[in-house]
């Protein structure tokens, strides 16, 4: 009789299958940080000319990479705090109480986020333009907090929806008024929906090209910079460097976040 | 004169059109095990919310101990809850969980922790503090929920079904172990339930609800020996409810009764029953034989169907059986009816 037991060896063709659908993912990655080394300053030449790490020297001393770099995070910063605060809060509304229009508050907050960039791109661009507002270091938050907030109300709502309502009320009925229940009991049933929320945020808004195009003014961030490197290359290598630079950025707190929700799913699932 | 823990004066409790409580009166003694009993949706779970403070009467008074707590909210009261589904705080201790309600007073670190021990060891599991509540099975749960509930030695304690998520053996366990806490620390408990059986085991005196409204109120004798009301009458334990003609016959008036099964004796066509005995005639129509004891429908003259319980003392299977088709004689005194109103 065929077995299907897990522990069996897959076939020869799906594993060639596997490999071969991971390499097409990651080679690309792992060329970048291969050319970060390289000597030839113009073109990807392979094998590579000779070894050097001078452009990570380079890197260090470019004023306009820092000043991208700087911005970039200041921007992920405030737009994941943020998203934070207006996601919770429209998420505990939309748990709590049910009022006229519910249902439609999911389906707006997820809007910006499917929609193609471009479209709330030109969208915030013409609304920014129309109400005057100059366009800053602050547009840029504003349009990264749109889709930011849907990743935080995404998680958070989930959480709330796990939470026994009860909890709350056995709170109460032990004696905390609700800013002890909030201190005690949400926060920390929140705690690691809010960090998973918050990176992923971070993550997005921290590589986020083409709303920023729309909402930036003179300012360039670090996705921006890299993109104009290539259009006018000057030290080439330094690109890569600031590419590898960045997938480690985001590479940590994703994978801390993916971490984090597998941990508390297990734990809350036995809980239950 | 004595105050009552809880009185409920003429309360209401509307959600819309739906009558969830519709003027109820009820005073429950201090240091009684109360039982709220009744189908899902009599308004037993609304009454018990309503004493916790987690909803509010639409009209009429609720009083604790004689003040008037119709609008103060759960965390001025001093009631305390074990809910349906423990509600245990997942990210705490099992320590940490049973002391929040003294954290939350402010009380001294090492006083928490004495009384915290001394409560482990009243629900029998010393040694579990440092445990979270996912690593604990359902009863251990429950317990966990009764000590921090009881940690607070509130005035009334208030039971949302607590045994519903257990299984028999549990549930029946820790009937007798609920109990016994009562009677040491001597605080009144009210009990939500809709298991007539539990109810009848614990309490001092139960009250049964129905659409919203008390139908009985009473001890657990007065309620199955005396049911007030046809719903109570088949809500507790199983009744013949006899009336027209045939009761007028038996008794004289056209009144309703109930009979309990267990009280008739099915007898032979040609026995005399004693004076202060009814009786009717009839043929078996049905038997089911339970082991213990056999259950008898019995089609009695008139055309009414009657329930019958005989215990097995002498009587085997096959005796039983044979007794399909019969005419019988059904006797029962006259003490054991139950006039049901209508």
């Amino acid at each position: 009789m065929p077995s299907k037991n897990y522990g069996e060896k897959a076939s020869l063709g799906l594993t060639l299958g596997a490999i071969g659908g991971l390499l097409f993912l990651h080679v690309p990655i792992a060329i970048i940080f291969l050319y970060s080394f390289t000597t030839d300053e113009a073109t990807y030449s392979f094998p590579l000319p000779g070894v050097t790490t001078k452009w990570f020297g380079v890197a260090l001393q470019r004023a306009d990479l820092w000043a991208a770099l700087t911005l970039s995070l200041r921007v992920a910063v405030v737009a994941t705090i943020a998203a934070l605060i207006l996601g919770t809060l429209a998420a505990a509304a939309v748990y709590r109480s049910n009022f006229f229009g519910r249902e439609a508050i999911s389906f707006l907050l997820v809007l910006p986020i499917a929609l193609p960039g471009i479209v709330t791109g030109i969208a915030l661009r013409s609304a920014i333009g129309t109400m005057n507002i100059p366009f800053s270091y602050w547009t840029i938050i504003i349009g990264h907090a749109t889709f930011c907030i849907v990743v935080v109300y995404n998680n958070v709502l989930a959480r709330f929806r796990r939470m026994q309502g009860s909890q709350i009320e056995a709170s109460m009925d032990l004696g905390a008024n609700s800013f002890q229940t909030f201190r005690y009991v949400i926060l920390p049933n929140m705690a690691t929906a809010l960090l998973a929320g918050g990176m992923l945020a971070f993550a997005l808004s921290f590589d986020e090209v083409i709303v920023t195009t729309f909402t930036a003014g003179q300012q360039s961030t670090l996705p921006i910079w890299i993109f104009s490197q290539l259009v006018r290359p000057r030290d080439r290598p330094v690109t890569n460097v600031v590419a590898s630079i960045v997938i480690l950025i985001t590479f940590l707190p994703i994978f801390l976040a993916q971490r984090i929700s597998a941990q508390s799913s297990e734990t809350e699932g036995g809980a239950k | 004169m004595t105050t009552s823990a809880v009185r409920f004066e003429q309360v209401s409790r509307h959600f819309g059109e739906v009558k969830a409580v519709d003027q109820v009166d009820l005073e429950i003694q201090d240091g009684e095990f109360f039982s709220m009993l009744g189908p899902s949706g009599s308004g037993k779970t609304t009454c018990l919310r309503m004493i916790a403070g987690f909803d509010r009467p639409t009209r009429g008074t609720i009083h604790l101990y004689g003040q008037d707590v119709s609008d103060l909210p759960p965390y001025e009261r001093d009631v305390n809850t074990v809910f349906q589904d423990y509600a245990l705080f997942p990210h705490m201790t099992i320590d940490e969980n049973i002391a929040y309600g003294l954290m939350i007073k402010g009380v001294s670190k090492p006083e928490r922790r004495d009384r915290v021990d001394e409560m482990l060891d009243l629900v029998q599991l010393p040694g579990f503090g440092y445990r979270k509540p996912s690593q604990l099975s359902g009863g251990q749960r429950q317990r966990v929920a009764l000590a921090r509930a009881l940690i607070n030695h509130p005035k009334v304690l208030l039971l949302d079904e607590p045994l519903g998520a257990l299984d028999l053996k549990l549930r029946q366990q820790m009937q007798v172990e609920l109990k016994a806490i009562q009677k040491r620390v001597g605080i009144t408990f009210i009990f939500v339930t809709h298991d007539q059986e539990e109810a009848l085991t614990m309490s001092d005196r139960i009250a049964v609800f129905n659409l919203g409204k008390i139908e009985q109120v009473g001890t657990p004798a007065d309620i199955y020996e005396k049911p007030a009301t046809p719903f109570v009458a088949g809500f507790v334990g199983t009744s013949n409810l006899i009336s027209g003609e045939v009761a007028e016959k038996l008794t004289g008036s056209r009144q309703m009764f109930s009979v309990r099964p267990e009280k008739i004796h099915l007898g032979l066509p040609t026995d005399t029953p004693g004076k202060d005995m009814l009786s009717i005639g009839g043929v078996v129509r049905d038997v089911v034989y339970l082991g213990l004891f056999t259950r008898y429908l019995v089609e009695a003259e008139g055309g009414i169907d009657l329930v019958v319980v005989e215990q097995n003392l002498k009587t085997t299977s096959m005796d039983v059986l044979t007794s399909k088709g019969q005419k019988v004689l059904l006797f029962w005194h006259k003490d054991h009816i139950s006039r049901v109103g209508g």
